[in-house]
């Protein structure tokens, strides 16, 4: 029994329109293309489309604060007049105390992993920190307003006050719920995107650098510190970047335990409140255009911002693995 | 240059290489052997701006073996996918001339390069059977991709196994994940998913480089055999491979096409001081 | 005093100690979710919180049968709205990708992946709520396809440019048109790969919580269909935790546990997946 053999002629004569818009030769090809070049294009779309939907949305804010929104700061739905400062306060501050306890950490754990492991220690280790990344923010919010929230008023936010209450940083009342709580929530959030980035930066520097510091005499520590770590700084801070536009984000985890309360004040007790919490609070039961319009404006800001820092982090990031080898020594 | 002459030739019994003492390595050669099955007609391709081939014009004798040498880059791997119009498949890359297959050329506009290459089939130099797919699959996998449903799979999987002298060994394991045999088993494999097309020519890109010297001999057996039922054209870079498979040689020279001929007089007595200096190993 | 060699080789343990202590406490918070979730959730679970809608204030026992179901809906929807064409994508940018428009479309999906996931919420809610003038499952599932996509097209595009050439070639030359050449190997052979990315994809998508706070609300009741709001296991982990009532802080754990181990199966099978793979060659 054999295969019915292909008769068919090699000639096939192509479709008018196939010849007219492309160089595709059959229908299928044809159709492959422009089918999977209109979905990528919806990327673009859903880009913009979010770009102009915030823009709209914030139309009415931005014509009646304009700049002043910025800086203003009293937010009174009754009276109608809205300024952002307590929250790009609340947002800003909370993100650089997160990082200012994740990039130790994480620059620790990345060299660990990259460098100091044993490779069998490597990757259940690498897992479990990527494991971090995947409990939801909503459960690190439980998990902050039962655990953490308790132990900071109990027994961290104590100590602090006797041993450094001199500081303004840890004066006031103690109720766990805080910008301090806010900060270390969101620092173990971030702290597996640093740490991922970085050893990606760290894994692209080439071992010709490492190895020549190590046969030079120098200690494991000292070939990171003196061949690895400067070629690899601006990854390493495009790795920080891509934390802090994390960190700014970030909504559940940080509403559940900064206390929501829109003041500005030195203390690391003192409860406040970010960009994306008065969203997350207010957003549904805002009543009013004007109303609305300030939240979405605070929105729109917090996307600019975002979307800035992600390619600025990209950029940096994306230069490491093209350097000449000459790096910074 | 032109095919040797048209009367009937017999000649001894040559044996050279290690594939079997009983096989007479050339037949008859009569006048219908003559005839081409594919020809080219002032074929070039290039790379972008680069030219690979300058004008070759060389007949494909039907169901004869044709070899293809000559040193790295002369351009016959390139030859080789013009033949079924895989070359334009690399971006960049365009051929013009003519390309006949049994007078027709597969060039001309109209001409869809997916049925030619249903009647020209192809085998590589790194066997590709498909990952995805078992041993089974990968026979049956030219067919199902284009949509037939063989009455028989089971028939039409033994019948090509049978014919690459594969189905002994793999019987059994028909299940079995098409990469998970040797390198020489999975080569034949690939012929045989490429014989499940029933096409009329099969090339083939040095198909033995990545191939130990015994899973090497059993192919060359296997294209021996063949040869009386498909037409073959094979890129070799070693010599004494195109002294024990092929009936003509063709030996390309920087893109040029230098002298094809029968293989005894290629390699006995060349008409050209280039090819001679190419098989006394001079160069390359 | 110490001779400048030892001190370098102190200095040396100390790092290296440093960064070992560094990545236990990363370790720390981890293990105390993983342990609270387990030890205060695990009481609430029973056949009742599975099945049962919750009880009024007061009244103990009922479940979060209809946030569950809320969640598996919005998972479909998300995965139907976000797959197909993600896939797409990624095969355009695989095959045809080397082109300003291709540079652009991998431009904005590297963007859309770090846009809050709050942002994408008030977008769908001016695209979709808005319009409808109620929330709906429907406007929730493609808030969290929106935050699908740009993962799942370049997770498409990496592995299918993995995909050697050669199989291509060897398709091609068995006479098969192009575009099915991709799809049907190309494509086929990466698919494990890909399926590994969309599942991690998934993980994330069910936990979210910002983005279904403006589209798909929340739902006392069992929400038919896709066109009300419907309750989910995250926003009732929020309402239930910052509500005062004992009762609901015990159900917030409890679901925590269940969201938890969803996510972490998907994430564990996902990585399991990618080592079967590459075990098997």
């Amino acid at each position: 029994m054999s295969v019915s053999h292909d008769i068919s002629p090699l000639i096939r004569p192509r479709s008018k329109i196939l010849t007219r818009f492309g160089r595709e030769v059959n229908w299928g090809d044809f159709i492959f293309r422009r089918l999977t070049a209109l979905l990528a294009a919806l990327l673009i779309a859903a880009l913009v489309a979010i770009t102009v939907a915030m823009v709209r949305g914030s139309a009415e804010s931005l014509a009646k604060f304009g700049l002043g929104f910025v800086t203003a700061h009293v937010w009174d739905p009754v009276r109608d007049v809205y300024g952002a400062l307590p929250f790009i306060y609340g947002t800003i501050a909370s993100s650089l105390l997160a990082l200012c306890f994740a990039v130790p950490i994480s620059l620790g754990v990345a060299i660990f992993l990259s460098e100091l492991a044993p490779a069998w220690l490597r990757d259940p280790v690498g897992f479990l920190v990527e494991l971090l990344a995947a409990v939801p923010s909503v459960v690190y919010g439980l998990w902050g307003i039962f655990v953490l929230a308790p132990w900071l008023r109990d027994t961290v936010e104590p100590l602090l006050a006797r041993t450094l209450g001199f500081l303004p940083l840890f004066q006031g009342q103690q109720r766990g719920f805080g910008m301090l709580a806010g900060g270390i929530i969101l620092a173990i959030m971030v702290t597996p995107t640093i740490s991922s980035v970085s050893r990606e930066v760290l894994r692209a520097v080439p071992s010709s650098l490492r190895e020549g510091a190590l046969g030079l005499g120098a200690t494991p520590w000292e070939s990171v510190r003196i061949a690895v770590l400067p070629y690899a700084r601006s990854g390493l801070i495009g790795a920080t970047i891509l934390g802090l536009g994390r960190a700014l984000g970030e909504t559940m985890a940080i509403t559940m335990v900064i206390g929501n309360r829109s003041e500005i004040s030195a203390s690391l007790f003192a409860p406040s409140y970010t960009m994306a919490s008065v969203i997350a609070n207010e957003f549904s039961e805002a009543t009013g255009s004007l109303y609305l319009s300030a939240l979405a404006e605070i929105g729109l800001l917090l996307f600019v911002v975002t979307v800035l820092l992600n390619i600025v982090a990209r950029l940096l990031v994306w230069r490491v693995g093209n350097q000449p080898l000459g790096g910074s020594l | 240059m032109s095919v040797g002459s048209q009367s009937k030739i017999s000649r001894p019994n040559h044996r050279r290489g290690s594939a079997g003492d009983d096989k007479s390595r050339w037949d008859e050669v009569s006048v219908s052997a003559l005839v081409p099955k594919m020809r080219t007609e002032d074929l070039h391709a290039y790379f972008g701006q680069t030219e690979v081939l300058k004008g070759i014009s060389l007949q494909i004798a039907e169901k004869q073996v044709t070899a293809v040498i000559g040193p790295s880059g002369c351009g016959k791997s390139t030859f080789v996918r013009c033949l079924n119009r895989m070359h334009e498949v690399v971006p960049g890359a365009r051929a013009t001339g003519q390309v006949l297959l049994d007078k027709q050329d597969i060039y001309q506009g109209d001409v869809d390069a997916v049925r030619v290459r249903r009647r020209v089939g192809m085998v590589f130099q790194k066997p590709n059977p498909f990952p995805t797919m078992s041993i089974r699959d990968n026979v049956l996998a030219g067919l199902r991709l284009n949509g037939e449903r063989p009455d028989d799979p089971d028939a039409v999987v033994e019948k090509m196994l049978q014919r690459v002298a594969l189905w002994d060994e793999v019987k059994d394991i028909l299940g079995r994940a098409g990469t998970g045999l040797s390198g020489g088993q999975q080569q034949r494999l690939c012929i045989a998913r490429s014989l499940a097309l029933e096409p009329e020519v099969l090339l083939m890109d040095e198909p033995c480089s990545a191939l130990d010297p015994i899973a090497t001999a059993r192919v060359e057996e296997l294209i021996h055999e063949l040869r009386k039922s498909y037409t073959i054209v094979i890129v070799t870079h070693n010599m004494q491979q195109a002294a024990r498979v092929a009936n003509f040689t063709a030996f390309f020279y920087l893109g040029k096409l230098i002298e094809h001929d029968r293989t005894d007089v290629i390699f006995t007595r060349p008409k050209e001081p280039r090819t001679e200096d190419y098989i006394t190993g001079r160069f390359g | 005093m110490l001779s400048r060699y030892a001190r370098r080789k102190l200095a040396d343990v100390v790092v290296r100690s440093a960064c070992v202590i560094a990545t236990l406490i990363a370790l720390v918070p981890l293990i105390s979710v993983l342990y609270y979730v387990t030890v205060r959730g695990i009481g609430g679970i029973n056949v009742e919180f599975f099945t049962e809608l919750p009880k009024p204030v007061g009244e103990s026992g009922g479940g979060m049968g209809n946030a569950l179901v809320g969640t598996l809906k919005l998972v479909f929807l998300a995965c139907a709205f976000g797959i197909p064409p993600g896939v797409l994508a990624g095969v355009y940018l695989a095959e045809f990708g080397e082109s300003r428009f291709g540079r652009l479309v991998r431009f904005s999906a590297d963007v859309m992946s770090g846009v809050p996931s709050i942002t994408v919420g008030i977008f769908v809610y001016s695209l979709v709520v808005l319009q409808a003038k109620h929330f709906s499952a429907f406007a929730g599932g493609v808030a969290l396809a929106v935050l699908m996509l740009p993962t799942v097209t370049r997770t498409t595009e990496e592995l299918l440019k993995l995909v050697p050439e050669s199989l291509r070639e060897a398709a091609l030359g068995l006479g098969v048109p192009k575009w099915r050449a991709t799809l049907r190997v190309m494509l086929r052979t990466a698919a494990p790969g890909i399926a590994t990315g969309v599942m991690l994809a998934v993980a994330r998508v069910a936990g979210e919580t910002a983005p279904l706070l403006f589209t798909a609300f929340s739902n006392p009741f069992w929400s038919s269909g896709l066109n009300e709001p419907t309750a989910s296991l995250p926003m009732n982990i929020y309402n239930y935790a910052v509500s005062p009532y004992e009762e609901w802080h015990r159900q917030a754990w409890a679901a925590a546990l269940v969201l938890l181990l969803l996510v972490l199966l998907l994430n564990i099978s996902a990585r399991l997946l990618v080592r079967s793979r590459v075990g098997a060659r």
